[in-house]
């Protein structure tokens, strides 16, 4: 590919780095989306941001590729090239945490059981391989989180149960193992890249002629990075001088205004805070308000609650659409709202109309945010990860009627990265200011 | 402007509260009457006039948050059964006496002789003083100051307050100290009062200069000290005041801006107006969050509790008790909520502040009711955006750093996002 021209992009990044997730929003000069990415955040929150950074240039990669290729290849074998992408980062991710394991092993474990707990790490790793083999080559299209973390953590439980009945080891030595060492995984400088993945990836495929085209374009593709603008909890962590460091109540603002320019209020919930912000008709926030002393009915709540009932979080919203008769949550503390679900499950409530009822309860906390910021405003927009949950929007929607009338409702499937985006574009007003 | 200058009223203020708390401590042995009061509408003059010696428990309770003992304190009045919504002042005030009173110099508190509430806006003074009676089993005596519901003080109030400190209040001193009335000695006090309140003024509206050599929050609670409490009327106070203000105008002069715990603030970015009390028990984490910014406070409404001396008001010798009325009836702490924004609004102008931020704290309600009105008041008419963030008095438990910083650092960022062209703050006048 050395002979092959190299373009050159220039470009600006925001990252955003919540609680519990951290995403990256690359945009040209002109503020126009290149790529996407997020990740879950992590011990080490610089290697949640490289992570976040690498998905977002990948997400940029391909978009060149799609560009290049479409008409050629279609829709279908681009969807396939990415599937078989995110089968080579999760091998290769899955060979890293085999060796983590194997090491923790050796270093901690005496000699007798060494021998059969490495035989048995062997046995999951090489049947989460073929499983994952399976997953790819069925193109099976199932609902799972997209963290290695999540994923592997479900296969590696089932897994290990089954290893441990069967040979008589200590299950829990095996999840012990698993909950260290995918830390370390985590944190290590993996490189997952579209550059080092996308040609393994490719060989899985074939070569198809119609794809290798735009794969030679989005890899020699350079991005010239102008400027990188951070926001979010772990801001303070980045190494950046002040001016590249941007508070994420301006961020929601100016992204969910870059969004959807008539928004005059946003609502943003995230792992930990609930922000109710007004934004003028530039997306310069006005006035704001945060959940203070205490982090009830953020997202985690919702981990929680998802935790209690057993459900993975994705699973919580279509749930509580099923509900027919809402039951009437009173508390909004996260751990009174779980003694509360028990109660009322043991009462004999559904577990859909519980859920609804909790959601409700969160929206009744954010309701109150937004009054004292203001109120709601015509357009108003829901960003941050407890948007994309249908349930929640259904909640604040019937809440937003019954207090305010009629208002239009924004979310955005990319609503997630509202922080990130709008950190992007204060570093374009940088570099083309 | 010299060190040792600077260092004149720091060290002054620094003996005499030494001397008081060492007098207080001897005060079972020498005699002296001790009489338990509230800093606003507090009638120290009255008090100073009969040789009694006056304990603030409040004062005392920021004290113990400034010095981290609040912290123990509380929790000891929890065990004696005060919730955790009680006003932490209150529980830092009660633990501090379960706890032997010590006071925050180090030395032991006498019992009061005498209970003397004048109620000034604030409900749980009356309920403090009641708990305390109960403990001490003293004496009380009540002035009741009517509030300014309709934003002044009416000839019928200060009638009242008259006749009420003529035929309780005075009585009660008498009893209690074996003492007669002395108006000559009470003028002569008055008199000292209203030279230290001049140069107290003149102190705080330097803050109009550019940039500000004073912080009038963070630096003002030392400036305010003494005549907030045990020391107006004093010849220590007349002297403090006017080292003070020698020293101010000096740093007016030389154009320097406040000297915070990290150097000296020139550099002035925001010029704020501060609603509320600072917090206590993280004084010096709060202070940075706004001097690392480069906000200085121009104006506090805090700085003016124990009397709005700003707005013009002065103790007059020549007519003692209506003066004292006037007083206790003038606290900020007994305005209504109009006049409170309109305060506000004028501090916003006169100081030329390019921001505003209410501190509001939840364990007092008499005060955080209405803020968030006054917020959006404030904000229509002046057109000056503002802040709000929560925290407490003195129980560490509800000073959350990270996100108060996360307000206040959105908020700076908020002023810079509305008005691009900051330059017109931090310019030498």
């Amino acid at each position: 590919m050395s002979d092959n021209v190299h373009t050159t992009m220039a470009c600006v990044v925001g990252v955003d780095l919540g609680s519990t997730t951290s995403k990256a929003v690359i945009l040209d000069l002109d503020g126009r989306v290149l790529g996407r990415g997020v990740t879950n955040s992590r011990s080490s929150y610089d290697r949640a941001v490289d992570v976040a950074r690498t998905e977002a240039f990948i997400a940029a990669r391909f978009g060149i590729l799609s560009r290049e290729v479409e008409k050629a290849a279609g829709e279908e074998a681009l969807a396939r090239l990415l599937q078989a992408f995110r089968l080579e980062q999760h091998l290769q991710q899955l060979t890293q945490l085999r060796a983590t394991v194997d090491a923790e092993i050796e270093r901690h474990l005496d000699a007798e059981r060494r021998a059969q707990l490495r035989n048995a790490v062997a046995w999951i790793v090489e049947k989460m391989r073929e499983e994952e083999l399976t997953h790819f080559e069925t193109a099976l299209e199932e609902e799972r989180s997209s963290f290695f973390r999540d994923a592997a953590n479900s296969g590696w439980t089932r897994l290990a149960e089954e290893v441990a009945l069967a040979r008589g080891l200590a299950f829990d030595v095996l999840l012990g193992l698993f909950d260290k060492c995918i830390i370390q995984v985590e944190n290590a400088p993996i490189e997952l890249g579209f550059v080092e993945h996308i040609d393994s990836a490719l060989a899985r495929m074939g070569r198809p002629e119609a794809l290798t085209r735009g794969v030679r374009a989005a890899v020699t593709t350079e991005f010239d990075v102008r400027t990188t603008v951070g926001t979010g909890y772990g801001r303070a962590r980045l190494p950046f001088p002040k001016e590249q460091i941007r508070s994420e109540i301006l961020c929601h603002g100016l992204g969910a205004h870059a969004m959807f320019p008539g928004t005059r209020t946003v609502l943003d919930i995230g792992g930990q805070d609930t922000k109710a912000i007004q934004v003028d008709d530039h997306g310069v926030v006005t006035s704001f308000q945060m959940n203070d002393r205490c982090a009830a009915g953020c997202g985690r709540y919702l981990g929680y609650i998802a935790d209690e009932m057993n459900l993975g979080l994705h699973e919580l919203g279509p749930l509580a659409e099923k509900s027919s008769r809402p039951v009437k949550i009173n508390s909004t503390c996260t751990v009174f709202a779980g003694a509360e679900l028990r109660e009322r499950l043991s009462l004999g409530d559904s577990r859909e109309d519980i859920l609804a009822g909790l959601h409700r309860a969160i929206m009744l906390r954010a309701m109150s945010l937004l009054a004292r910021s203001g109120g709601i405003a015509d357009e108003f927009t829901f960003t941050g990860g407890v948007a994309h949950n249908r349930a929640a929007v259904k909640a604040l929607r019937g809440l937003v009627v019954e207090s305010y009338g009629e208002r239009k409702l924004n979310v955005s499937p990319s609503s997630i990265y509202t922080g990130a985006l709008g950190a992007a574009l204060f570093g374009q007003r940088l570099v083309t200011a | 402007m010299s060190q040792a200058e600077k260092d004149r009223s720091m060290q002054l203020q620094k003996d005499m509260i030494g001397a008081h708390f060492k007098r207080l401590e001897r005060a079972p042995e020498s005699g002296e009457k001790v009489v338990y009061t509230f800093v606003p509408g507090n009638l120290t003059e009255l008090i100073l006039s009969f040789g009694a010696l006056p304990v603030l428990p409040e004062v005392n309770a920021l004290q113990s948050g400034l010095r981290g003992k609040s912290r123990e304190y509380i929790a000891e009045a929890e065990k004696a059964g005060h919730s955790e919504d009680v006003c932490t002042y209150v529980k830092c005030d009660i633990g501090m006496m379960k706890k032997g009173n010590i006071s925050p110099t180090g030395t032991r508190l006498p019992r009061p002789d005498l209970l003397l509430l004048s109620y000034t806006g604030c409900y749980t003074f009356m309920k403090w003083f009641e708990l305390l009676r109960e403990e001490y089993d003293c004496p009380t005596v009540f002035l009741h100051v009517p509030y300014q519901g309709e934003g002044k003080v009416t000839p019928e109030h200060r009638d009242y307050m008259v006749r009420q400190l003529r035929d309780k209040v005075i009585p009660a001193l008498e009893q209690v100290t074996g003492r007669a009335y002395d108006e000559d000695k009470l003028r002569e006090l008055l008199g000292k009062s209203r030279t230290a309140e001049d140069d107290l003024v003149a102190t705080l509206h330097a803050a109009k200069h550019k940039p500000s050599p004073i912080d009038s929050l963070f630096g003002a609670v030392y400036y305010v000290g003494p005549i907030f409490s045990s020391f107006r009327g004093t010849q220590d106070a007349v002297d403090f005041y006017a080292a003070l203000r020698a020293e101010v105008e000096e740093r007016v002069r030389l154009g320097q801006g406040p000297v915070t715990p990290e150097g000296q603030l020139d550099e002035q970015k925001y010029r704020l107006v501060v609603e509320g009390t600072p917090n206590w028990t993280s004084f010096r984490d709060f202070w940075k969050m706004f001097y690392d910014e480069g906000a200085v406070v121009v104006a506090s409404t805090y700085s003016k509790v124990g009397g709005l001396y700003d707005l013009g008001f002065r103790h007059d010798p020549s007519d003692p008790l209506g003066t004292l009325a006037d007083y206790c009836a003038g606290c900020y702490t007994n305005l209504s909520l109009p006049s409170r924004v309109q305060l506000l609004v004028d501090y916003i102008r006169d100081y030329d502040a390019n921001g505003f931020v209410i501190n509001s704290v939840k364990s007092c309600n008499s005060f955080s009711a209405g803020q968030l009105m006054i917020l959006r008041e404030v904000e229509k008419r002046t057109g000056v955006p503002g802040a709000f963030i929560e925290s407490d008095l003195v129980d560490p438990r509800y000073f959350s750093a990270a996100n108060i910083k996360n307000r206040l650092e959105s908020y700076f960022q908020m002023i810079d996002a509305r008005a691009p062209v900051s330059g017109r703050v931090g310019v030498a006048a």
